[in-house]
């Protein structure tokens, strides 16, 4: 029979979710259920003199109300969960609520609780703060000026950290044919999912049991980490997941709210629920991007790049983030020579507290940010040899010979055909006609400009020894177990958190192929700390990669036990025992055969097994992986620039991406074009804009631009499957790669488009008026 | 998000109407199809103690023609205008507009009335009822007036009308059937308002001169306006592409630009002329 | 007193359902919270995202951004009311077989305005169909899977009309 995997499914997941029937948590009604609404600092940075909550209090259907003061010395600070050795963290103090000073718009002051929603709302406004406000900064570059405002008294300059990956020295640049210098900053943007953060605590007093439920991409880190806010014990406090309406990194974050609610909940004795307003979302919930990065690329005349020196100025928000030390340094730092192979590279990197939320992952999380960089600086470096871009990243490429390669920083990249992609995807825009369009039309007046972004990309978190030596406060390994039912079905559990991405039908499919059984007997449990025994959770497009094959190794076991079963059933040696399309039988006598039901039913049974089994058909496997993987590919995208206004066509965008071993097209082509979304989002529209000071100008939708479905063309996209040698599947991560090539793509296009006219540079997003003034400067620096 | 507190009432006739408003004493405001005041509601920008409901009154989503003047019920929505046969055979252009105004749910929803009351200059709308000397029918607790469209705004959400009174009608100048229309739109896009929004209607007569020529302009300002100096310059000339463009370069006289984080008043008044100057093209050919 | 409450009696999928309600009170949350139907989702507060996008008389509203009150007596359609997972609309069984959804959230919403959208334009072009989303905001999909969607239920429901016409 056809193997599943590889096959384009329908989804799973969706006929509760397209009925209506789906369950997300702000859906969720419990007995006694009440609402917070959480009180915050309007002001980037204000000492808190004095909070009057007694109107509030008197409020009709008011519960409670809690100000920072009132929580002190029983809730912990919430911490980071990332501290990379070597980069001298200042980790400073984040307070469920802010108890004597406030620093960015959005931090909390108090938090009431209600009734209902409506007075929930009603009462928070009738607390009154009173603020004294303090010199404040949102610009991470102007922070660690002198004189710049500080954020903390214990950290002069305001850096957070400072972090060095590799060496390249003045020498190594001076003694360059080429020397090229340029700034290549991403700007803050915010994740956005449609369904904003949230969170519902349920304390019983009799049990001593507290049940979350919350929006969150990794359950397990929650409950780790909230056990240490809470002081709560961790098998007391069961956090779940509910349906959710994504996250992009937006969710990997413990924030105090959590644990706010949570409190809240033990004190009264009741169910507390939470949900952020969209304003809220853009004031309190993590950020992404916001690196300002310097670098010096130096090369030959015949297009060979020699070395690479950035200096990454991100900026970390008022508190470190979950994951926010992490990214620019390790995902971003050590990722700086991309696809090719260049001898030097070094990343400096500076970590900034300023009056701005704080800066967490965002889909893909450094490697879009470093490939932005890279791929701008590549187009750039080309121009500049008058060398046609697509010759330059073939010249520089690592070659698939060289796999595994260790790029100039040590990682070591699994496996890889850059060429390939690269040349599929000049193939399929057909890239030599473009280019002859594109001076046919330069010729009437019209300006189309064609962008190439080769990417390579570090996911599928990854070896835990690895996460050790990188500081990362936990492990990276992911768990499944396989648990098999007496009639045959099977429930499968594992520490994956999907939220949209597929996993319960992706997952099944590997199950299905190695079980033989019905692919509608196959069930999975996900997104519960009870029933999951550990996990790591859905970030760094490692849910397949490593929780996908921790699923089929946890099968194979199952398999496994099965044939020792069968063989004992069947008199025969184990080793005669084949298993096919869910049937055990002896080789050579087919007639001899056990179906893997009635296995599963002899092993739950247990009135015959071989001597020393134990009885039930259930297995768990704990992998760790020993690499992470690296995806890759190249995207090209073709705009048209109006320059009389600036305004930018996208005409189309090609994408060729490498994901290792496909297991449901379709589930990943979904992938690959939400990302590539985001990823043009941020090079044309997106953008949190705070004012120098730190006060948040965009607060909503109405001034945060999100794509919509007619700014995009169709988008023509392929895979090439180069696969991953890490696990069995020779799968790798897809979820962030569409957005880590694409920023980059759009961007070279508009500046190619823009080249005849003498422009360089115009920082992103790349709105209209930005590129209008722009082509208002021609050659002088815009 | 949620309102604050307010009383609701609902009104079956414009007499009741207003004299619900008179006992809010100030405090009413009136809903309509609520798509521009629920949000400030929501927002709590604006916190009314009374809200009027003035959606079942009766009568208010005919579309007629007076003599030369084309006459839309206040409470007729942008979907309904869009598809209107009277309104897409007398003034294509207004239809356009309708069927560009907000998205397919707002269309829906969302009135004409409601919108050009608001006085929100980032509306569709007061680009085509400037043009064609629009005047909205105002009922009150002194009688019934009319109120031409230009000058009715004074400022972003401040307006000319008077307290105690519903607008029940909007009425547009006709104009000629020779005459090209359009109504051409540079979309924000994050609200899908106008950033700006041209409304241009030009005709030729016998001798090849421009016989009629009206262009409003919205989105860009603090408040709406006419092109009058490009009007009055273009009257009377024989349309070139040159003469189109030197009109287009008076599209910003005495407009005062609007700002936000997509665009500031330079590039405003910079994309105004230019897309005066396309529309102009388009109904000059 | 500004908090009198009011009656709101609509017809939600077929059923006639009524409450005592605060005048301010959305019809999102008249239908999620009093009605139980917790289909159709919040988004973004200002009316850009239309995940709470639902049919009253038939049209696509945005249900954050109408009072209950003021849909008093209308007739209101949710993703609850347009099929079942026996016998889907076909706007549900295209998006499901076009994969025009990833976390589920929006989709209600944007099936809602599909529907509504496809009754005043049954037989679009891509181009429409990107236009006639204009009033939805997914995070997911990149919309293409989407407009995939759409497309197809035109095509089924085309198919099914056209079939229906022949008898």
């Amino acid at each position: 029979m056809e193997k599943m995997v590889g096959q384009r499914i329908k989804r799973k997941e969706d006929p509760k979710l397209i009925t209506g029937n789906g369950m997300y948590l702000d859906d969720m009604k419990i007995p006694g259920l009440l609402h917070a609404s959480i009180v915050r600092s309007p002001h980037p940075h204000a000492n808190i003199v004095s909070i009057d909550k007694e109107k509030a209090l008197k409020h009709p259907g008011v519960v409670a109300v809690y100000t920072g003061k009132d929580l002190e010395g029983k809730i912990n600070p919430v911490p980071t969960s990332w501290k990379v050795p070597g980069m001298d963290l200042i980790e400073t103090k984040q307070y469920p609520l802010a108890i004597n000073t406030a620093r960015y718009v959005g931090d909390g002051v108090a938090m009431v609780v209600a009734d209902s929603k409506y007075t929930a709302r009603d009462a928070a406004e009738l607390i009154e703060v009173d603020y004294e406000v303090l010199p404040s900064i949102a610009n991470q570059k102007e922070a660690r000026k002198d004189g710049a405002p500080q954020i903390y008294d214990e950290v002069p300059g305001n850096v957070a950290f400072k972090y060095v990956a590799g060496e390249v020295t003045d020498e190594d640049l001076e003694n360059a044919e080429v020397v090229m210098k340029g700034s290549y900053n991403t700007q803050r943007v915010a994740p956005s999912p449609m369904e904003t953060r949230n969170s519902l605590a349920q304390y019983n007093p009799g049990s001593g049991d507290l049940k979350l439920y919350v929006g969150s991409q990794n359950p397990h880190i929650h409950r780790m980490v909230l056990s240490e806010v809470l002081n709560f014990p961790e098998h007391k406090l069961h956090v779940k997941v509910a349906d959710m309406g994504g996250g992009f990194g937006g969710k990997i974050g413990v924030y105090p709210d959590e644990a706010l609610v949570s409190y809240a909940s033990m004190d009264l004795k009741r169910p507390v629920k939470w949900v952020e307003t969209r304003n809220e979302h853009f004031q309190s919930a993590n950020a992404g991007r916001d690196m300002m990065v310097d670098l010096e690329l130096a090369g030959t005349k015949d297009g060979k790049i020699t070395a690479l020196r950035a200096v990454n100025h991100a900026n970390i928000g008022a508190y470190l983030a979950t994951f926010g030390p992490g990214n620019p340094t390790i995902d971003f730092g050590l990722m700086l020579s991309g696809a090719y192979k260049i001898e030097k590279a070094q990343c400096t990197t500076y970590g900034m507290y300023t009056n701005t939320m704080s800066v967490d992952s965002y889909r893909g999380a450094g490697k879009p940010e470093v490939t932005f960089m890279l791929e701008r600086a590549v187009d750039d470096f080309a121009r500049k040899i008058n060398m046609d871009p697509i010759e330059v990243r073939r010249i520089n490429f690592a070659s698939k010979e060289e796999f595994p390669f260790t790029n100039a920083q040590g990682l070591i990249y699994d496996s890889g055909d850059y060429v390939k992609a690269l040349d599929r995807a000049v193939e399929k825009s057909d890239y030599h006609a473009l280019r002859q369009k594109q001076e046919e039309l330069r010729e009437e007046g019209r300006y189309i400009g064609i962008g190439i972004s080769s990417y390579v990309e570090l996911s599928g978190f990854g070896p835990s020894a690895v996460a050790g030596a990188i500081g990362f406060q936990g492990g990276i390994w992911e768990n499944s177990t396989v648990r098999v039912h007496p009639g045959g079905t099977v429930t499968v559990y594992t520490g994956t958190s999907p939220h949209g991405q597929g996993h319960d039908t992706t997952f099944s499919q590997i199950v299905k192929d190695k079980l033989g059984i019905p692919y509608e007997d196959i069930n999975f449990v996900f997104n519960d700390t009870r029933a999951v025994s550990m996990g790591w959770g859905t970030y760094g497009s490692r849910s397949l990669a490593v929780g996908g094959n921790a699923v089929g190794l946890a099968t194979d076991k199952v398999v496994e036990k099965g044939r020792r079963i069968a063989a004992h059933l069947l008199e025969a040696e184990v080793e005669d025992i084949e298993f096919e399309e869910g049937v055990y039988s002896v080789r050579d006598d087919n007639s001899r055969r056990k179906t893997f039901q009635e296995i599963a039913k002899a092993a739950n049974f247990a009135w015959s097994l071989p001597e020393g089994m134990e009885p039930g058909l259930e297995e768990q496997t704990f992998f760790d992986p020993s690499n992470f993987t690296y995806p890759f590919g190249t995207h090209i995208a073709v705009v048209e620039v109006d320059i009389e206004t600036g305004e930018i066509e996208i005409l189309r965008y090609i994408a060729v991406d490498d994901s290792g071993k496909i297991v449901n097209p379709t589930v990943a082509e979904g992938q690959i074009l939400g990302g590539i979304a985001q990823g043009v989002g941020q090079a044309l529209w997106e953008g949190v804009q705070y004012d120098e000071k730190g006060q948040l100008q965009s607060g909503s939708f109405m001034d945060y631009a999100m794509p919509k479905a007619n700014f995009f063309p169709k988008i023509e996209m392929e895979f090439t499957e180069t696969l991953s040698p890490v696990n069995q599947l020779g799968s790798k991560g897809v979820a962030e790669s569409g957005t880590t090539g694409s920023i980059a793509a759009a961007a070279n296009a508009v500046m190619d488009a823009l080249a005849p006219l003498g422009v360089k540079h115009i920082e992103l997003p790349l709105k209209p008026e930005k590129v209008w003034r722009a082509i208002q400067k021609g050659g002088a620096e815009s | 998000m949620i309102p604050s507190q307010f009383k609701y009432l609902r009104a079956q006739s414009v007499e009741e109407a207003i004299t619900m408003l008179q006992e809010t004493h100030g405090e009413g405001k009136i809903l309509a199809g609520g798509h521009s005041l629920v949000p400030l509601l929501k927002f709590r920008i604006t916190t009314p103690g009374t809200l009027v409901d003035i959606t079942r009154i009766p009568g208010l989503k005919d579309v007629r023609i007076d003599g030369d003047r084309l006459l839309v019920g206040a409470l007729k929505t942008h979907y309904e205008i869009s598809k209107d046969e009277t309104i897409i055979d007398n003034i294509p252009a207004l239809a356009k507009t309708a069927s560009e105004t907000g998205d397919l749910q707002v269309r829906n929803y969302g009135t004409i009335g409601g919108n050009i009351v608001h006085g929100d200059p980032v509306a569709d709308y007061p680009a085509i009822a400037l043009a064609l000397d629009a005047e909205l029918k105002v009922e009150g607790e002194d009688g019934t007036e009319m109120l031409p469209v230009d000058g009715f705004a004074l400022g972003p959400l401040i307006t000319m009308m008077p307290e105690n009174a519903i607008v029940t009608e909007v009425s547009f100048e006709i104009p000629p059937a020779h005459a090209e229309q359009t109504y051409l739109k540079y979309t924000h896009p994050a609200t899908g308002y106008p950033l700006v929004g041209v409304a241009a209607i030009a005709g030729t007569g016998d001798d090849g001169t421009i016989d009629y020529i009206r262009v409003g302009v919205t989105g860009v300002s603090d408040v709406s306006y006419r092109a009058r100096p490009v009007e009055e310059f273009l009257m009377g000339r024989e349309p070139s592409e040159e003469l189109i463009k030197e009109a287009a370069e008076l599209a910003v006289e005495d407009a005062e630009m609007g700002s936000d984080l997509f665009a500031s008043p330079e590039y405003r008044e910079h994309i105004t002329k230019i897309y005066v100057k396309r529309a102009l093209y388009e109904v000059l050919k | 007193m500004n908090n009198e409450l009011v009656n709101v009696s609509i017809t939600l999928n077929g059923e006639k359902v009524s409450a005592e309600v605060e005048p301010r009170m959305l019809l999102i949350h008249f239908i999620r919270d009093i009605m139980n139907a917790t289909g159709s989702h919040i988004g973004c507060d200002t009316s850009q995202c239309g995940n709470c996008t639902i049919l009253v008389d038939g049209r696509s509203t945005k249900s954050c951004t109408v009072l209950a009150v003021h849909a008093d007596e209308t007739e209101v359609i949710t993703v609850e009311g347009i099929g079942t997972t026996e016998n889907l609309h076909p706007i549900q069984k295209a998006f499901w077989e076009e994969h025009g959804l990833q976390c589920g959230y929006c989709t209600p919403g944007a099936m809602m305005a599909s529907i509504d959208f496809l009754s005043q334009n049954p037989d679009p072009t891509d181009d429409e169909i990107r236009e006639g989303l204009d009033g939805i905001i997914c995070r997911c999909t990149g919309y293409e899977f989407i407009v995939n969607a759409v497309r197809s239920a035109a095509k089924m429901m085309n198919d099914d009309s056209a079939v229906k016409g022949e008898v």
